[in-house]
């Protein structure tokens, strides 16, 4: 393994897109950061961790970001930050969070008026999500320094059950929560001027009340859950797959996708299925309980558009199988961040 | 952009039903033909595209070989054409050119690399793009790096004829597809019993521009569209003619192509164009296989605008890595991606040793975008 992967002595913008690279580079430098906790560490590289304490487990999570622009069509990084945190712990089953903490980087000249438009979005999606923010730090960097505002939030939770992102086995079947690719080619489309007639908004939203809803309904029989952020769909299915040593068979024509996504996929040559989402879940559910879930997630606000979209397979392990309806190709896993076809 | 009619125009020709149907009469041919395996050529990345994001090879019989040859403008520039690139670059000029053609490796250098060292290349989506650079920058000159086959020349014939600055240059790789079918034709490492041509390009030539090609090889060609239904219906076709031994031109394209084709884009390729042997990297020298701007476009023509000189770029052995590079076998049909032992590891789109790799219509790009071609009938 180690010969066909490349060493490199830069970080690179790959090393940070979700893709192989970025795994290839924790799994080479952090992981060994991480000894053995009771219960879900470092080592098992889910969205967050979870410790033994008594009979509960104590769930954390922590996420830094940056996006550009920072304001975007459905949201902008104030409502990303506290989703983004909210999400990580709803993947791991821990639904109801205690609190959040908060840390702004700012650069020097950043306008006030905007720090105060996403203090109010933060404000807002805490209030969807039932949590708040019980600590922060602020620091300013000068000009240059920092581009424009990172923010860093950190989750904590409790939860009686924890759900990790390794639980599949074959005959599970996988359901995602709604419409793919929209924050991504809703941020591409805007960072790049396109006019793309419909509408391309991000779906940035705190999804604890629909997982809540989720494991009511299929209890034991949700066995796996992450939300397919940086990479997309296929990069979290690659990571569920691999982990879980099943193949992962995917119907196309079941995919949720809107109309918007797939022409600016078909125009950018960029894949929807690789493209960020940040208001929306995989589900992995024992076959038996799939369709209950399925419509308990639809009774959602945020899951109208669910669909089972696969199933776990015993072939292929670690792969994914695209059914096109047309014929069957594997699904690559990308390697760092999908560029624009350029002609 | 009407969204909607596009889509439903498109899932005409992607419909599952239909496609099943024509999966069987291939199978069905391809028997009746009654020897194996049957091999047939396209020569275009968009149909490798077409034929690898739809999973169509699992719907092949499997003693049907579609194999792609050299269809891709930006695998086949060659490494002298680079290099004049790179030298106009390193000379202070500005070239603007096609984001693939930027990691196309040269002698030496690709123009990403000219670029690290302190060249000025902007990336432009259109040719017009480097036509309004060249008007920011009345100071400079501009230099047009022009890749593509005869469909994409057209467009930089079009440009040209409606005049450009007088700090505005081409330099031209176009290449010209019809002559490379010939060569590929008669090598002795492929059989190939039937090509499937691109319809894009035929929409400018016409199908009758296979017409001599067919009469000197024995072997028919198809002209095909891209959507898989397209794409299908072509190859059914081809093994039709190949089972009646008919050595002829289809046209199974016709809401695109014409047998005549563009009379008006032929005339404008043929003004500023001139067809000149040169070599394909890779495959061969092709005769009459570039498209070289004629002498009346001299003053337009970055080869004649400036003494280009490459010396500095010469006289290097290439790596260790690009020895063992096969693009040129590939790109001849004789072997396929997944037989080359750089695929995947050592060569990846991020970091490409060959020029099938560089560009998005490179068959080992385009292979390894959508997860090779493994076996996939009988999975789930």
């Amino acid at each position: 393994m180690a010969a066909s992967r490349s060493q490199v002595d830069r970080i690179g913008l790959k090393h940070g897109a979700g893709g192989r690279a970025m795994r290839a580079l924790i799994e080479d430098v952090f992981l060994g950061l991480g000894a053995p906790v009771d219960g879900i560490g470092l080592s098992a590289l889910d969205d967050g961790a979870a410790i033994r304490f008594g009979d509960r487990w104590i769930v954390i999570t922590t996420d830094s970001h940056v996006v550009h622009p920072i304001f975007f069509p459905g949201g902008d990084i104030g409502r990303l930050s506290i989703s983004g945190t909210v999400n990580d712990l709803a993947m791991m089953g821990a639904t109801e969070p205690l609190g959040l903490t908060c840390a702004v980087v700012i650069e020097e000249g950043f306008p006030r008026r905007d720090l105060e438009v996403i203090r109010d979005s933060m404000k807002q999606a805490c209030d969807e999500a039932g949590t708040t923010v019980v600590t922060g730090d602020t620091k300013v960097m000068g000009k240059g320094e920092v581009d424009g505002i990172i923010i860093n939030t950190t989750g904590v939770a409790v939860a009686r059950r924890v759900v990790s992102d390794a639980g599949l086995e074959v005959g599970d079947k996988i359901i995602v929560t709604g419409t793919i690719g929209d924050h991504g080619m809703a941020i591409m489309t805007r960072r790049r001027d396109l006019q793309i007639d419909g509408d391309l908004r991000s779906d940035v939203a705190p999804l604890n009340g629909l997982v809540r809803a989720a494991l009511a309904a299929g209890g034991e029989d949700v066995v796996a859950m992450k939300d397919p952020t940086r990479g997309g769909l296929a990069s979290s299915l690659h990571e569920m797959a691999g982990k879980a040593k099943v193949g992962i068979l995917v119907e196309e024509a079941k995919l949720p996708m809107s109309r918007a996504v797939r022409a600016a996929g078909e125009i950018l040559g960029i894949d929807p299925l690789v493209v960020a989402n940040e208001g929306k879940a995989i589900v992995g559910v024992r076959a038996a309980s799939a369709e209950k879930v399925l419509a308990a997630i639809r009774e959602h606000p945020l899951g109208r558009r669910a669909a089972i979209i696969g199933t776990a397979i015993a072939e292929r392990p670690g792969n994914l199988i695209l059914d096109t309806g047309l014929g069957k190709r594997l699904i690559a896993e990308i390697e760092g961040e999908p560029l624009p076809r350029i002609c | 952009m009407d969204t909607t009619r596009e889509q439903l125009e498109q899932l005409k020709f992607r419909d599952p039903a239909r496609a099943r149907a024509l999966a069987e009469a291939l199978a069905r041919e391809v028997k009746a033909i009654g020897r194996a395996p049957v091999s047939l050529m396209h020569v275009c990345g968009s149909h490798e595209q077409s034929i690898a994001r739809f999973g169509l090879r699992a719907l092949f019989p499997r003693d049907l070989h579609v194999i792609m040859g050299p269809g891709c403008p930006v695998c086949v520039t060659d490494m002298p054409e680079v290099d004049e690139a790179v030298a106009l670059a390193m000379a202070g000029h500005r070239v603007a050119t096609y984001g693939d053609m930027m990691k196309v490796p040269g002698s030496v250098k690709s123009l990403a690399d000219a670029q690290g060292e302190g060249g000025t290349i902007d990336v432009v989506y259109s040719m017009r793009q480097a036509v309004d650079l060249a008007t920011a920058h009345p100071d400079q000159e501009v230099v047009f790096f022009a890749s593509g086959f005869e469909t994409t020349a057209v467009a930089t014939a079009a440009v040209l004829m409606s005049g450009v600055p007088k700090n505005f240059s081409v330099l031209s790789a176009h290449k010209y597809i019809p002559p490379a079918m010939e060569i590929v034709a008669e090598m002795p490492g492929t059989r190939i019993e039937g090509f499937l041509a691109a319809g894009h390009a035929a929409a400018i030539t016409g199908a009758v521009v296979f017409e001599p090609f067919v009469k000197k090889h024995k072997v028919p060609v198809v002209v095909g569209g891209f959507e898989p239904l397209d794409v299908l219906a072509a190859l059914v076709k081809l093994v039709e003619l190949v089972r009646d031994g008919r050595a002829e031109v289809a046209n199974m394209y016709p809401r695109v192509v014409t047998h005549e084709g563009n009379k008006n884009a032929q005339e404008k390729l043929w003004k500023v164009f001139k067809s000149t042997g040169g070599r394909w990297r890779g495959i061969a020298h092709i005769p009459d296989g570039n498209l070289r701007l004629r002498d009346e476009w001299a003053h337009v023509d970055a080869r004649k605008r400036f003494r280009i000189d490459v010396s500095q770029l010469r006289d290097y052995a290439p790596s260790g890595l690009a020895q063992r590079c096969i693009c040129g076998d590939i790109m001849a049909g004789i072997r396929q991606p997944s037989d080359c032992e750089l695929f995947g590891k050592e060569c990846l789109p991020e970091s490409p040793v060959g020029a099938c790799m560089v560009s998005s219509e490179g068959s080992c790009r385009i292979w390894h975008t959508y997860g090779g071609v493994p076996d996939l009938r009988e999975v789930g």
